[in-house]
């Protein structure tokens, strides 16, 4: 009887042992979980952060600036005496850029995709593909240089009253830096449409171009837009060769062969004087980058929206 | 008859316009390779002569000779550990928990929305918002700490999106097997998840800090300053502790913003230092780049499911 109870109480002792470490171990699970949880918000925070930073210090810019002015002035001035805020100088240099880099790589880089996908030998394909992204690996820095001194001196033999800094040499080195991001992400939408829409297509006699343009390429509409949209919004992004090579002067111009300023490039030139935190000139750089977040935001919702109509169905 | 050979020619047209857009694709595709070899070229034709132990050596100055990237390339070191050090654990954690824990719900997939939101946010956006939050509000000032905060929220996308990939290839059988001996959850992505994931994990975050290392603009945008003549503190003292984390909270410059402040000039010379500085810088990027592939086409050979 008592050899019993002290069997029972040692078992006893046992159970609860094991229980509570199951206990705790299910305890450290959850935290762990949480731990986990946490990380992943920190990206939701990142952009309320970016959302903050922006809208609190573009206020108390647009108190003293109207909308209406920053929106219809001719001018960029801030930090003149006769100030003028008006973005549109700022916008056309970002358009104008923009606009050659995609038609450098939009093109470009299509017939690439097509060519990679359709045409090479697939152990061709496994070359070629990592080496044509090394373009969008190297630093943009090492591309201003390039465009500043390799690719405007080239090009003032052609149009030999072109400046130095030019927006030309800017949007072409762009287009060549954003060519591996049209390539390869509408090679990948393209390999992935399935081979028996290929297969149907060759079987009514069409050729390898007739396939790709009218059966592949409209199959893979979804990922080809989504590439185009990617280069539209690292384009408008980009900072290093456009402060480098096209001038940092705002200029109200749509001609290429002048210099001008984006609005990376002028966020770059205010940060690299020494203006007062708090001061006009210092808020209108977060108004710039406001403009820019709202471009690009805009973009990202037309990529999704294009992709909810158009994903792939096969 | 007539009919026959229209039929016949319009085969041979067809055929012209598609053996001429394969020569068009391989055109464009040696236009895209000339591009890069003409860059690489230009920097090394340019630059190569100046790289010798006085460059590496030297404090930047006002005599392009004289000139070195010393204090740039240490800085670049220690803002990629600072990247690093702050990327990595919260870029894998989130990897982790959004493809093993996170229930299918409004928040995973407003988490995931956001993820794809922020890698598509321009560069010198996250540089803006650091100077609004780190710099001024908490008062971390223009230092590498914050510097590698920047970078290390700028690529975090770059970490997350590559551990999803890694984890998703591991089949379902794996994770079945390790509970069906009784093993956690955690024990699960302990013991099995992350090592089978590993290969691709690590090629994510070469892949990130290859692109961190070439970073500029979000970095001129906190105010690194490109004059800077003297090193971090340095992270070993000869009191108690034995380390110091004085050196977080130093000014620094980048080997990018050095190369930006050269190729700024109008002189010369310093277009030659430009171009040294940019070889170095490149010389990292590819080879961080070229690791990462190997690493991947090595595990994607090794492991067989």
């Amino acid at each position: 009887m008592f050899k019993l109870t002290d069997h029972q109480s040692s078992n006893s002792k046992k159970m609860r042992l094991k229980s509570s470490r199951g206990f705790s171990a299910r305890i450290y699970e959850k935290i762990i979980e949480y731990v986990l949880f946490l990380a992943a918000l920190a990206s939701v925070f990142v952009t309320l952060g970016i959302a903050y930073v922006l809208i609190s210090e573009s206020i108390p810019f647009f108190k003293v600036v109207s909308i209406i002015d920053f929106i219809t002035d001719k001018q960029w001035t801030p930090l003149f005496a006769d100030a003028h805020f008006g973005i549109r100088p700022l916008l056309a240099g970002t358009f104008v850029t923009t606009a050659i880099a995609l038609i450098v790589a939009i093109p470009v880089g299509s017939v690439i995709a097509i060519y990679l996908s359709e045409y090479a030998h697939p152990r061709a394909r496994e070359i070629l593909k990592p080496i044509l992204e090394l373009l969008s690996a190297i630093p943009t820095v090492v591309y201003g240089y390039f465009a500043l001194l390799f690719v405007s001196p080239l090009l003032q033999k052609i149009f030999v009253n072109m400046t130095g800094f030019n927006m030309l040499s800017a949007g072409i080195v762009m287009g060549i830096m954003i060519i591996p991001y049209v390539s390869s992400l509408s090679e990948d939408a393209m390999r992935a449409v399935p081979m028996h829409m290929r297969e149907g297509s060759f079987a009514m006699g069409a050729t390898r171009l007739q396939t790709s343009v009218n059966v592949v390429v409209p199959a893979a509409f979804s990922g080809i837009s989504a590439a185009y949209i990617l280069a539209v919004s690292r384009a408008i992004g980009e900072t290093m060769i456009v402060a480098i090579a096209a001038g940092m002067q705002p200029n109200f111009t749509l001609n290429p062969t002048e210099p001008a300023s984006t609005i990376t490039a002028y966020i770059v030139q205010v940060s690299l004087g020494d203006l007062p935190h708090g001061s006009i000139g210092y808020q209108t750089i977060f108004a710039a980058g406001l403009t820019l977040l709202l471009f690009t935001f805009a973009l990202n919702i037309a990529g999704h929206f294009l992709k909810k109509k158009f994903g792939e169905r096969y | 008859m007539e009919l026959k050979t229209n039929y016949k020619r319009q085969l041979l047209i067809n055929k012209i316009f598609d053996v001429f857009f394969k020569y068009l694709g391989l055109f464009f595709l040696i236009c895209a390779l000339i591009a890069l070899l003409a860059l690489i070229g230009n920097l090394v034709s340019e630059g190569f002569g100046r790289l010798s132990f006085q460059f590496l050596s030297s404090f930047p100055s006002r005599f392009a000779d004289k000139s070195g990237i010393l204090s740039a390339w240490v800085g670049s070191f220690a803002v990629m550990l600072m990247t690093a050090l702050f990327a990595i654990p919260l870029g894998v954690a989130s990897g982790v928990y959004l493809e093993e824990y996170a229930p299918k719900n409004k928040i995973t997939t407003f988490i995931e929305l956001n993820i794809t939101n922020l890698a598509g946010v321009p560069s010198i956006i996250f540089g803006l918002m650091a100077l609004g939050l780190f710099v001024y509000k908490m008062s971390l000032g223009q230092s590498i700490i914050t510097a590698g905060m920047t970078l290390g929220l700028l690529v975090l996308p770059v970490i997350i999106v590559t551990t999803r990939e890694a984890i998703k290839t591991i089949p379902v059988h794996i994770r079945e097997a390790s509970y069906a001996v009784g093993a956690t959850k955690l024990q699960t992505i302990r013991y099995h998840i992350l090592p089978y994931s590993a290969g691709g994990i690590i090629t994510g975050i070469i892949i990130a800090m290859s692109r961190a290392i070439g970073e500029t603009a979000p970095l001129i945008t906190i105010g690194a300053l490109t004059f800077i003549a003297f090193l971090p503190a340095s992270p070993f003292i000869s009191q108690a502790p034995f380390v110091s984390t004085q050196w977080m909270f130093d000014p620094f410059t980048v080997l990018p913003i050095q190369m930006f402040n050269w190729v700024s000039r109008p002189q010369e010379d310093f277009h030659t230092n430009a171009a040294a500085a940019g070889l170095i810088l490149i010389v990292f990027t590819l080879t961080l780049t070229a690791v990462a592939i190997i690493i991947r086409n090595y595990f994607r050979k090794r492991i067989k499911w």
